[in-house]
């Protein structure tokens, strides 16, 4: 018998151990242990997840694809291939290569499947930047996207930053990449056909995270612990080959399969390919490329070196895929080849040392675990309006929330990153949506990525709802035709029933918003265990989301293009400040329940404004989301700085509390400008859709003012908005 | 006219620079592998932008080494048509070809945005179809695009009319506000003495097209292949 010690220390359970043994029907080899743990590990198997993850919508208007690794849609003749991964617990021990190693692993995912990596998104949340780690996070985690995303050429084209309390001590770093491909040309990550050989490729193995999905992924962390050695280091340059000599391999049409080392290295990609295949594998260790001497089979087995690939290839066609890898500077060998006996068997040296079932190994058990609602929300979820004090200056209030850190402009970011080259970014970062034409075609595609976790905390069903809504309108915004969803989905410890009743919740959120959408979710991840020794995080289920654009001449973006133009509201404000930014940065204050979400004033609203833009009748467009309706104004005056245009907002006509008119955050609402000659034509898509519409003012001049009837609330210089709202990240940085 | 876009471990703007040439301007196109050596029948070599050989060591320290480079060399001293877009313009440098040399960018960081530049010498085969004093709207992505060179080299540069692009307001105001990078004198491109290489650390193959926002980086490799043609004709 085996030390429970042992085991344990690798992260299995005595149950799981038990489970092995009935399964193998004897004791386990070290690598065999080895190879179940990481296997099972949370981060692999979804053990915690997977009962509800299928709940979530697989089909949707377009064809959705739904490979191993990631998924997509079907557009024309080419497939857009996207996904979203975490890398939070090794972006908060070591930031730079945390995050860069989260960009290198995504967009693996994409190239294996045959698709050029086109874009990376991020979505990054941290502790408030008061506090010097945080800021070291932060700083290190931007500087590790740009590290690694500039140099292997892809652009980084948009994403999101918020700063939240709860993710003190458990950052978040998603990151998602999108890839094009003829859809003819996609490969799938399977092993299969008797004798065909399996080749390992890429960058040598070390003994670099060896355990980084068992030990760190799967774990919360604990005070004083010590997991730097489980951190990978990436080399962007050594992927941006792969990426080229990878795709060159799939064009001679010899590739079988291919899978990315990724999460547990060579143990996943030799069980998961060989089930994937229904086949099985026979590998020998000796032939692993290595850059570390007398590594244990157990180490090369678990080894989360970067940049390797494991390949299955036509028989005889091995030196021409040898010769397109040694090309671009790589090691490519064969290792083992494709067996019948449904086996991963393992060798070093000739002498077998793991033989297990492919099935077993990726067949991790699934939990069926207890939920309970936190009881602390129903206090929580009260919000006496009337306690609220009002303030005196509005003018004053915007002003802070515009430079308050989730609001204020991010040009500080993504101008480290290269956002530009492939020469496909035709809305630049800082928009609502990130717009990519798709060359040859006179299509482009959108793609967001949104969550406000503070909703999500205070009312996960809802807050998961709004999750999707609002990257659909953000799409909308951008005239792209909401398509398909990829979600990273990042929760506290799911043996804890308060953290996995969030869990359910939101994905049960997702699925039914997707479903009213009829958009499918084609892939995701799942990110358990993100817990300081504090609390767990706010739930943060990240919805990444593609939109279709049928004509990249009707794009549109969110900031006022013209003096004299009309601004139109569509949707309505309500009066509720329950969760918003408002309450937390003046109140401080998180209490309240998210905004309502009425899904067929949602569709009303989104449906006018993708016909409206479609008809080329607007010339901006913008989501209220954050900081309400008066920050969305603020960001459509100043959002071009050369040419920012003022407002006067002088038809509102709202019998409520002005804070809750200016700054809360219901939802379902866009603000549109268009020329005077157009405001008919889109106020009749308006009636058509039945969708609330209102001309609130007009473009112009050098002030933003809003009235509420004949009172002013806001008055204020574009200058001094756009200096708020420009400037106050970096002073937050660099002092 | 023939255009030759080289290609290093580790280039990612020469798919952008083949795309521009071939689908913009209509030009024949080729890429040329670093381990090539033969530059029979090009018009123009393009050293595109990117990281080759991951920057290592320092940019382009590496690329210079590189088989390719020696018969540029020779395309150039026989009068051929270099241009270095970035990395490529970094590489131009290290190799020799151009004199100077790049710093990492005065904030230490990398930057990626549309900035001005002025149009300082219009008298060449990569700018006679711009105006003397023209502004075009171009993008820059670098972390070292800092151009630095010797009072000597400086005056020399000036005494021949080889900065041939200075980093300037919209208006074409020359001031350090509008030096992204603190390159000196704001110089964002020269050219050699003999005129047919030039380097830039702007993107004119980012800058083509109107869906991009600005197609005043057209204009120099439209200028060249005017060139091309009225030395061919």
């Amino acid at each position: 018998m085996m030390k429970p010690e042992v085991y344990r220390s690798l992260g299995l359970s005595d149950k799981e151990y038990r489970n092995i043994l009935k399964i193998l029907k004897r004791k386990p080899t070290n690598t065999e242990l080895a190879m179940f743990s990481v296997e099972w590990s949370e981060h692999c198997g979804y053990l915690h997840s997977r009962k509800w993850l299928k709940t979530l919508p697989k089909t949707g208007r377009y064809k959705a694809l739904i490979g191993e690794d990631s998924g997509g849609i079907i557009l024309d003749g080419l497939a857009i291939i996207f996904k979203m991964e975490s890398h939070n617990h090794p972006s908060q021990l070591e930031p730079k290569q945390g995050a860069a190693t989260g960009v290198g692993g995504i967009i693996r995912d994409i190239f294996t499947a045959g698709a050029r990596p086109v874009a990376l998104l991020d979505s990054l949340r941290f502790g408030p930047l008061a506090q010097a780690y945080n800021k070291y996070l932060f700083t290190g985690v931007v500087d590790g996207i740009q590290f690694y995303g500039n140099c292997v050429g892809v652009p980084t084209v948009g994403g999101e930053i918020y700063f939240d309390e709860s993710y003190n001590g458990n950052c978040l770093v998603n990151a998602m990449c999108i890839g094009i491909a003829k859809k003819d040309a996609l490969v799938r990550a399977r092993a299969h056909g008797l004798g065909n050989p399996i080749m390992y490729v890429g960058s040598s193995t070390g003994r670099d995270g060896i355990g980084g999905c068992s030990i760190l992924a799967s774990h919360e962390f604990k005070a004083g612990e010590e997991k730097r050695p489980t951190v990978q280091i990436g080399d962007p340059f050594t992927e941006k080959c792969l990426i080229e000599a990878t795709l060159e391999a799939i064009n001679t049409g010899h590739v079988v399969g291919i899978k990315d080392m990724g999460a547990a290295g060579l143990t996943c990609c030799t069980s998961e390919m060989a089930s994937a295949g229904n086949s099985g594998m026979d590998i020998e260790l000796q032939a692993v490329p290595r850059r570390e001497e007398n590594m244990e089979p157990w180490e090369v087995m678990m080894s989360e070196s970067q940049e390797r690939m494991l390949v299955c290839i036509k028989k005889g066609k091995e030196e021409q895929i040898k010769k397109i890898f040694f090309k671009w500077g790589l090691n490519a060998s064969v290792i083992g080849q494709v067996t019948g006996d449904g086996l991963v068997t393992i060798r070093d040296n000739g002498k077998i040392v793991a033989k297990v079932k492919a099935h077993s190994l990726t067949k991790a058990p699934v939990y069926d675990m207890p939920y309970k609602k936190p009881r602390y929300l129903r206090k929580l979820n009260k919000l006496a309006l009337s306690k609220i004090l009002k303030p005196k200056d509005y003018n004053k209030i915007l002003l802070r929330l515009l430079a308050g850190p989730s609001i204020t402009n991010k040009a500080w970011v993504y101008e480290q990153y290269d956002h530009m080259v492939g020469t496909n970014t035709v809305v630049l970062p800082g928009s609502d949506a990130a717009v990519l034409r798709l060359k040859g075609t006179n299509k482009a595609i959108a793609a967001t990525c949104d969550c406000n976790s503070r909703y999500c905390f205070l009312d996960p069903y809802r807050g998961a709802q709004i999750a999707v809504a609002e990257a659909a309108r953000n799409l909308v915004c951008s005239g792209a035709h909401p398509a398909a969803v990829t979600d990273c989905l990042n929760f506290g410890n799911p043996r804890k029933p308060e953290s996995f009743w969030q869990f359910k919740n939101c994905v049960q959120g997702i699925a039914d918003t997707c479903r009213v959408f009829n958009i499918a979710v084609v892939s995701g991840n799942v990110s358990f265990y993100n817990e300081s020794p504090r609390s767990a995080i706010n739930p943060t289920p990240t919805i990444g989301m593609i939109g279709v654009i049928k004509d990249v001449a009707k794009t549109c973006s969110q900031n006022f293009k013209e003096e004299g133009d009309s601004v139109i509201l569509l949707g309505y404000c309500r009066e509720e400040l329950g969760a918003s930014e408002y309450l937390k940065e003046i109140h401080r204050v998180t209490a309240g329940r998210a905004p309502q979400l009425d899904l067929r004033l949602e569709q009303a609203v989104q449906k006018t404004a993708l016909e409206a833009i479609g008809k080329g009748l607007v010339n901006s467009a913008h989501d209220c989301s954050e900081g309400g309706l008066a920050a969305a104004l603020a960001e459509c005056c100043v959002s071009n700085k050369d040419k920012m245009i003022g407002a006067n907002i002088n038809n509102l006509y709202y019998n409520m509390r002005a804070d809750a008119l200016l700054f809360g955050e219901s939802q379902s609402r866009i603000i549109l400008s268009c020329a005077k000659d157009s405001v008919e034509k889109v106020r009749k898509i308006a009636l058509r859709f039945k969708a609330p519409f209102c001309v609130i003012g007009r473009t112009g001049g050098r002030f933003l003012k809003i009235l509420n009837g004949i009172k002013e609330l806001i008055y204020l210089p574009i200058e001094d908005l756009s200096e708020q709202w420009r400037g106050s990240l970096k002073k937050r940085i660099e002092g | 006219m023939k255009f030759g876009v080289v290609v290093f471990p580790g280039s990612n703007c020469d798919q952008d620079c083949l795309y521009v040439t071939r689908d913009v301007l209509k030009q024949s196109v080729k890429y040329i592998w670093h381990k090539d050596t033969n530059l029979d029948g090009l018009d123009c070599v393009i050293l595109p932008g990117g990281f080759s050989y991951g920057d290592y060591l320092r940019t382009g320290a590496i690329a210079r080494f590189s088989a390719v480079m020696k018969s540029i060399a020779g395309f150039a001293r026989k009068g051929g048509t270099v241009i270095g877009i970035c990395n490529g313009f970094q590489i131009l440098l290290e190799a020799g070809l151009l004199p100077g040399v790049m710093l990492r960018n005065k904030g230490l960081h990398f930057i990626c945005k549309h900035v001005y530049i002025k149009t300082e010498n219009n008298q060449t085969r990569f700018t006679n179809l711009y105006d003397r004093g023209q502004v075009l709207k171009m993008p820059v992505a670098h972390n070292e695009g800092n151009y630095y060179i010797d009072a000597a080299g400086l005056k020399d540069l000036k005494d021949n009319n080889q900065i041939i692009f200075r980093y300037c307001s919209p208006e074409g105001e020359l001031s350090g506000q509008f030096n992204p990078n603190g390159a000196l004198d704001n110089i964002a491109g020269i050219i050699n003495k003999k005129g047919n290489v030039l380097g830039m650390m702007p993107h004119p193959e980012r800058s083509s097209e109107k869906q991009l926002g600005t197609e005043d980086g057209c204009f120099i490799f439209k200028s060249i292949v005017k060139w091309l043609q009225m030395r061919k004709a």
